[in-house]
């Protein structure tokens, strides 16, 4: 279909989800209000507690119509019966988002063990072991698959390569556990290498998962574009991004053929600090750039992240997952005064 | 603001409304007057924003007292192309321009004069009416005449800035204004009309001596566009049903194809009721039961005279503001296009049509503070009873000229 681009001005769907999605997506429409940002949002609420379908599907479908979308993330919980699938995951097979990238960087304002990470994530994110096939075959006993596929594999290879060449990156590490599950992984390794003959500027190697969490809390900086299956994407996304500061810092993209839906790149609901003004917006607002480099509104998207990263800078500002003690609407009303200041988009709308 | 509002009330208070004089003489009810009362109050709905200052006290620190909310990011002026066009045009935009000075609204004219009947047209004026909407993404114009001779071109200005800039899609907001005598009362319609191809595709060639053909054209892409366009514009407003007219029982192809298009992509919106009629049995509806439509999404020529019915049914042409979208651009406009060259320099065509643009214009650009501002000034004049003396032959001069438009 084509895209929901009338008259200079985006439609994009905003999912809220739950815990801290609300109150981040909220600062994330003010941040657009008050640069003058052509994006306008149909927001469709899913109801993570309700047991039917509907609200799903029906985000389902208004994201096949705009094409975008920025989510937060929605409550999958443990106590509903199991026929009650995860919303999120509903979404991402649904629409066939195959890709998860992440791209994580460690910003100069924030304090880590490790300086200078620039690693980049390509998590494929349809299958592997979150495919919700499980069943228990006799008592006691259950049964839980994980599926590759050659499909699959080959294109989350070819998606990382393509990414690594434009990007100009040097090295793709594919991540594995084939000497244990031969078959599974091993299939996902051999459609890597088949990809990588297809790009000789680029180095190919592959390593073990418990090996690269290793190698990642010790020596980091040796990872440059990694590539894996669902379930280490899962693991190794959340080192990567404990490495660079946190959750609250890191933005997350998920691409598929004709749709994209943005997010943080941790996933979390954040409960514990829903409502408490104290949630690092950072993850969510560099999330909404990616998605206007996306819609290649570029100007608005350098603005917002530069006074993003501009407002990084001041330890002053910094919210208790980074260790300070400034509250979210400080750090917005810190980051829409940089936009102000740097605001001559107005006069060429 | 209170006083202001008064002094409106007076000022009306004193001047007679025109009921069922005839007279020429009856001119308070003039353009400028009606500009006058919209200025005026206009200025008392701006005025009091204007001292929103913040002052904290010295006694309360920096970091508490920072929660007030910013204003809107209008610090900086937009620039909007003005194309006047013939007939009032120039007269409404003048009218545009006093209501946008009085209430302070941070918006900035490019005007150009492109016009086919006074010769000031050409390709290089085109050009550069083109690069400086192409810079500036969002125009206002009237209407530029084209004049029924056949000079050598098919296409007028008008549809050649329409496909140049791509402006697929027509809008037009057929709502009732209170304070109108109208028949219909309440209406609340939105007609959409694809505007690119259809009739007016501008293919036309005597095949042989006095038999002329004349080709219309109808695609699958641009159908689905502006079927998708319509039912996305439904869903922004909150609408529930969006209803195609056509007239695939004679076209079988291509108004089919059309209709097949809408049908296709109604699917993506479960939550949106979607209906299709034969233009002959809508226009029937239209004028004994409007109340039934809501959304109407169209080709080319079902479109132009379905609008122009609509107007009618509200009070006119004077009355219905209109937009035209393309995926970059957008342009304001009145719904009802007629340059109403009778009624130049004697100070009575209505502003309304053109206001209520101006005023969805500033919704587009963020401004929505100024939008309401412009809007409910205009509403509240035309509650007041401060109407024009066109309108008391209101639908009867549209009518009119529906029917000298269309008479050929």
């Amino acid at each position: 279909p084509p895209p929901a681009k009338y008259g200079g001005r985006h439609t994009v769907t905003l999912i809220p989800g739950d815990g801290i999605g609300p109150e981040l997506l909220n600062h994330v429409r003010e941040v657009f209000r008050f640069s003058c940002v052509p994006v306008d949002f149909e927001v469709v609420n899913v109801n993570s507690a309700l047991e039917a379908e509907d609200d799903i599907n029906n985000a389902i479908t208004a994201i096949r119509r705009n094409g975008v979308a920025l989510k937060g993330n929605i409550e999958t919980n443990h106590t509903m019966p199991s026929s009650v699938k995860s919303r999120n995951n509903l979404l991402r097979t649904s629409l066939d988002l195959y890709a998860n990238v992440m791209h994580c960087q460690s910003l100069p304002g924030v304090q880590t063990r490790h300086k200078n990470i620039d690693i980049m994530i390509i998590r494929e994110n349809t299958e592997g072991e979150y495919s919700s096939l499980e069943h228990e075959s006799v008592s006691g006993v259950v049964e839980c698959l994980k599926i590759i596929t050659r499909n699959n594999s080959l294109r989350i290879a070819e998606y990382a390569f393509q990414l690594a060449r434009e990007k100009g990156r040097r090295r793709v590490t594919a991540v594995h556990k084939a000497n244990i599950m031969k078959l599974a992984d091993g299939l996902f390794l051999q459609c890597c290498r088949e990809v990588a003959s297809g790009f000789p500027d680029i180095t190919f190697d592959s390593m073990i998962v418990d090996n690269t969490t290793m190698q990642l809390v010790s020596k980091p900086h040796q990872f440059d574009v990694m590539v894996m299956p669902n379930l280490y994407g899962n693991v190794v996304s959340n080192v990567c991004a404990g490495l660079v500061g946190g959750p609250g810092l890191v933005p997350g993209a998920n691409y598929g053929r004709g749709y994209a839906v943005f997010e943080t790149a941790t996933r979390n609901t954040g409960k514990s600090v829903a409502g408490k003004n104290i949630a690092n917006p950072t993850a969510m607002l560099l999330a909404s750039c990616m998605m206007l480099d996306h819609l290649k509104l570029y100007d608005y998207a350098t603005l917002i992240r530069n006074a993003v990263l501009t407002t990084m800078n001041e330890t002053r500002l910094h919210t208790a997952d980074l260790g300070g003690q400034g509250t979210t609407s400080e750090v917005v009303q810190s980051i829409m005064r940089i936009i102000q200041s740097k605001g001559q988009l107005t006069a060429e709308i | 603001m209170s006083c202001w509002g008064q002094s409106c009330l007076s000022f009306c208070g004193t001047v007679p409304v025109i009921c069922h004089r005839r007279s020429r003489q009856a001119s308070s009810g003039t353009m400028a007057a009606l500009r006058g009362t919209l200025v005026t109050l206009v200025k008392g709905l701006a005025g009091a924003r204007m001292h929103q200052l913040a002052s904290r006290p010295l006694s309360v620190s920096a970091s508490l007292c920072g929660q007030e909310t910013p204003p809107p990011r209008a610090d900086g002026t937009f620039k909007i192309t003005m194309v006047p066009g013939d007939g009032v045009g120039p007269e409404l935009m003048t009218a545009v321009k006093d209501v946008f000075k009085a209430g302070d609204i941070p918006v900035e004219f490019e005007e150009f004069h492109l016009s086919e009947v006074q010769n000031m047209a050409n390709e290089e004026k085109l050009e550069q009416v083109l690069t400086s909407m192409r810079n500036n993404r969002v125009a206002i114009k009237g209407k530029i005449h084209t004049p029924m001779e056949y000079k050598g071109e098919l296409a007028s200005y008008e549809m050649k800035l329409r496909r140049k800039l791509d402006l697929f899609a027509n809008v037009v907001h057929v709502n009732s204004l209170q304070g109108y005598n109208t028949r219909h009362n309440n209406l609340d319609l939105v007609i959409i009309r694809e505007q690119t191809e259809g009739e007016y595709s501008s293919l036309e060639h005597e095949s042989a001596s006095g038999v002329i053909e004349c080709l219309k054209i109808i695609t699958r892409e641009k159908s689905r566009r502006i079927a998708k366009f319509a039912f996305d514009y439904a869903t922004k407003l909150g609408r529930n049903k969006v209803t195609a007219v056509h007239k695939a029982n004679i076209m079988k192809l291509g108004d089919g194809l059309f209709l097949q298009s809408c049908a296709e992509v109604a699917e993506l919106y479960p939550k949106i009721k979607y209906e299709n009629i034969i233009i002959d049995n809508c226009c029937m509806q239209l004028v004994q039961n409007p109340y039934q439509f809501d959304v109407l999404v169209m080709p080319n020529l079902y479109g132009n005279i379905i609008d122009n019915l609509a107007a009618g049914l509200v009070g006119g042409a004077g009355v219905v503001p209109g937009e035209s979208y393309s995926a970059e651009y957008v342009v304001f406009e009145t719904g009802a296009r007629h340059p109403f060259a009778q009624a130049v320099g004697r100070n009575i065509a209505n502003p309304t049509a053109m206001l209520l643009s101006a005023a969805n214009m500033l919704r587009h650009l963020n401004l929505v503070f100024h939008s309401q501002m412009v809007s409910e000034a205009v509403k509240r004049v035309i509650k007041q009873g401060k109407v024009t003396y066109l309108l008391y032959l209101g639908c009867l001069k549209a009518l009119c000229l529906l029917v000298n438009a269309h008479s050929h």
